[in-house]
């Protein structure tokens, strides 16, 4: 893979039409980026011939789309994660612990049980983001620490497991998770602003382009003068927010906030954003690929449930066999570019 | 490394960052001889060993593939292929099952060898594939279901008490150590792993197989995986697809890590992950053992990870 990240200096003001990140203008990252693309495509055809209208409906796409929207939220901030070079492990379990704290606070109002779980699990991620760049403490730890910490705060608030806290019928926040707009649920709405949002942030801005930098070379990052403990501080704030939020938005749409949810789920975001073309060992990668990550699993699993007679299992399955494929074919295709 | 870096090593490697571990067992020990009633029984000595077993085992195999800079996050569905087969072959007579069994973890792990060493992709992402097909695959041989075990052999490698009235499971744990501690100090092998870990292209350059090497490395872990998922079930009884190993990578993992084995690779520690293992452990059944709950017993144990790393990171990066 050529790196080929433009080095800019802080002060610069932020591109103007030419924002895409220079590593998008390679032929292999094209390649990467579209493969997920290509393959989406092709699944959704194989669905539309094999189910016709059972699977090509708007109910259907619809369910699909809520369902995608909580891994949708999580794979956002990932994907600034990992772009710069990080990684987070413990936003399944930020998810848990936002449920059930949303669950639980929402007996002080809908507010409370917004506000509480999304802020939480922000300065759980602002710790750990302290950790990662005040101390330089490796990320893959810190994170793991959480996953254990969140988790465990999440069994603590429903006594060990035994209570499930419910949200009381009449909150409007079950709204956030219940309700739709122009036919579209609130999560998805939630879902495709944030992207939006990110696209903006990661393309457009001075922050977007020091993730970028500090990506591709940290060591250079430093000495260009960006200020990378800070700039890692945001982003695992961020990422804590953002599982908070798919975390307070699941609670809101099952009325109840489990504290067994959310296992693994850090894992399908890496599954997606990889899926997505962004390289794992940082400086390259967008938002884009990790939306089509995120929608080919969430395919794939909607598909093996048209099937009748295949379980979750035969998903994780083909599944994990297709981030195999899809990463072998991206490596490949990768290096031949590069020889 | 030549063997006079080695000695040098040696000679400066003792300090808090490298040994803090086995302080910190001590620490723990002696807190509980104090405060905790009952704990130096057999019976209790016994129970903490047993428990402790499947994670040594896998943690083993994890410490090699940490100590190539690599990772194996398919130890847990490797446990869990390794306990399906042994299930679905059982018929077969329980050698012939258990043999199945280890070949199955071995060949998972041949697979993420090849894709880590031959195609060259990122430890993390290879090994999450198999993290997330593998348990599928056992729950598609296992049918979904958790099934029985009944067969006399396999139930006893389980359950008989043998010297000192421990279980087959901890004696396997302990050889495996010993195998492992001899094949990374003093073998060829052993070498080229923490080459490897220090420098992939310096190895490369050296002349080094890292690819044999990485495959090989990765095949260690998945077949130390079997293993310890044919323990587990043998001591439960029952093949049990959906949950035995569940999670067990990150247990090892921390167990690596606060054994005083770099995630960056380049070294390794094989006493230290026993210990780091045991230490986790002795943690949690302190904790439980003291009132604390569950969820609180996670809580402390993130923490101490933290303060773990937090004392080694002199030498992370």
């Amino acid at each position: 893979m050529t790196s080929d990240i433009v080095a800019r200096t802080p002060g610069d003001p932020p591109l103007g039409d030419i924002a895409a990140p220079a590593s998008f203008g390679s032929v292999t990252s094209l390649i990467r980026q579209s493969a997920a693309g290509v393959v989406l495509m092709i699944v959704v055809l194989l669905g539309v011939i094999l189910f016709g209208s059972k699977f090509a409906n708007t109910g259907n796409f619809s369910n699909l789309a809520v369902a995608s929207s909580f891994l949708a939220i999580i794979a956002i901030g990932m994907t600034f994660v990992i772009i710069s070079g990080g990684i987070d492990l413990s936003v399944g379990s930020m998810y848990a612990l936002a449920a059930v704290l949303a669950a639980y606070s929402s007996r002080w109002g809908s507010v409370a049980g917004i506000v509480v779980p999304i802020v939480t699990c922000a300065v759980i991620g602002f710790v750990q983001g302290s950790l990662i760049g005040k101390l330089g403490m490796p990320p893959f730890i810190v994170t793991l620490a959480g996953l254990l910490f969140a988790r465990g705060l999440a069994f603590k608030v429903s006594d060990d497991g035994n209570t499930t806290h419910l949200i009381d019928r009449d909150r409007w926040m079950t709204n956030l998770g219940q309700e739709r707009v122009l036919g579209v649920g609130v999560p998805v709405w939630i879902a495709l602003t944030l992207f939006g949002g990110g696209l903006v942030l990661l393309n457009r801005t001075r922050l977007g382009q020091a993730v970028f930098a500090i990506g591709g070379s940290e060591d250079a990052s430093v000495l260009m003068g960006l200020r990378v403990a800070r700039v890692k501080i945001i982003l695992y704030t961020i990422t804590g927010l953002l599982g908070g939020l798919a975390g307070m938005l699941v609670a809101a749409r099952s009325s109840s906030g489990l504290s067994t949810i959310g296992g693994g789920l850090e894992l399908e975001a890496i599954a997606a954003v990889v899926i997505g073309g962004t390289l794992l060992s940082g400086g390259a990668g967008g938002l884009t690929g990790t939306l089509t990550g995120v929608l080919l699993l969430g395919v794939i699993q909607n598909l093996i449930n048209q099937v009748g007679t295949l379980r979750s299992f035969h998903q994780q399955v083909v599944s994990g066999l297709f981030l195999i494929m899809v990463v072998t074919a991206q490596t490949i295709v990768g290096r031949r570019e590069q020889s | 490394m030549t063997t006079g870096e080695a000695a040098a090593r040696w000679r400066s490697g003792i300090s808090l960052r490298t040994h803090g571990v086995y302080a910190a067992l001590g620490i723990v020990i002696a807190f509980n001889l104090l405060f905790t009633p009952n704990f130096a029984t057999v019976t209790n000595v016994r129970l903490q060993l047993v428990q402790v077993t499947p994670i040594v085992v896998v943690a083993l195999g994890m410490a090699v593939v940490v100590a190539t800079a690599g990772i194996d996050l398919s130890v847990g569905a490797t446990m869990a292929l390794a306990a399906a087969t042994l299930a679905a072959t059982i018929d077969r007579g329980p050698a012939i099952a258990i043999a199945i069994a280890l070949l199955v973890g071995v060949l998972a792990g041949l697979f993420n060898g090849v894709l880590v060493g031959v195609v060259r992709i990122q430890p993390i992402v290879a090994t999450l594939g198999l993290f997330i097909a593998g348990r599928g695959f056992a729950l598609m041989i296992a049918d979904g279901r958790l099934t029985e075990i009944f067969d006399p052999t396999i139930r006893s490698i389980g359950t008989k008490r043998l010297v000192g009235g421990f279980q087959a499971g901890v004696f396997v744990a302990l050889s495996l150590t010993v195998i492992i501690g001899v094949l990374v100090r003093y073998t060829v092998f052993g070498k080229r792993v923490v080459a490897i870990g220090g420098s992939p292209d310096a190895a490369r350059t050296a002349g080094l197989p890292v690819r044999p090497s990485l495959i090989l490395v990765y095949a260690l872990s998945g077949g130390l995986a079997a293993v310890a998922g044919v323990l587990a079930t043998a001591r439960s009884g029952a093949a049990d697809p959906s949950f035995v190993g569940l999670l067990i990578e990150l247990s090892a993992i921390t167990a690596v890590v606060v054994g005083g084995t770099p995630l960056a690779g380049g070294e390794i520690r094989v006493m230290g992950t026993v210990a780091g293992a045991l230490l986790m452990q002795l943690i949690f059944a302190t904790l439980i053992r003291h009132d604390l709950s569950d969820a609180d017993a996670r809580m402390v144990q993130a923490l101490i990870i933290v303060a773990a790393v937090y004392i080694q990171r002199g030498r992370l990066r």
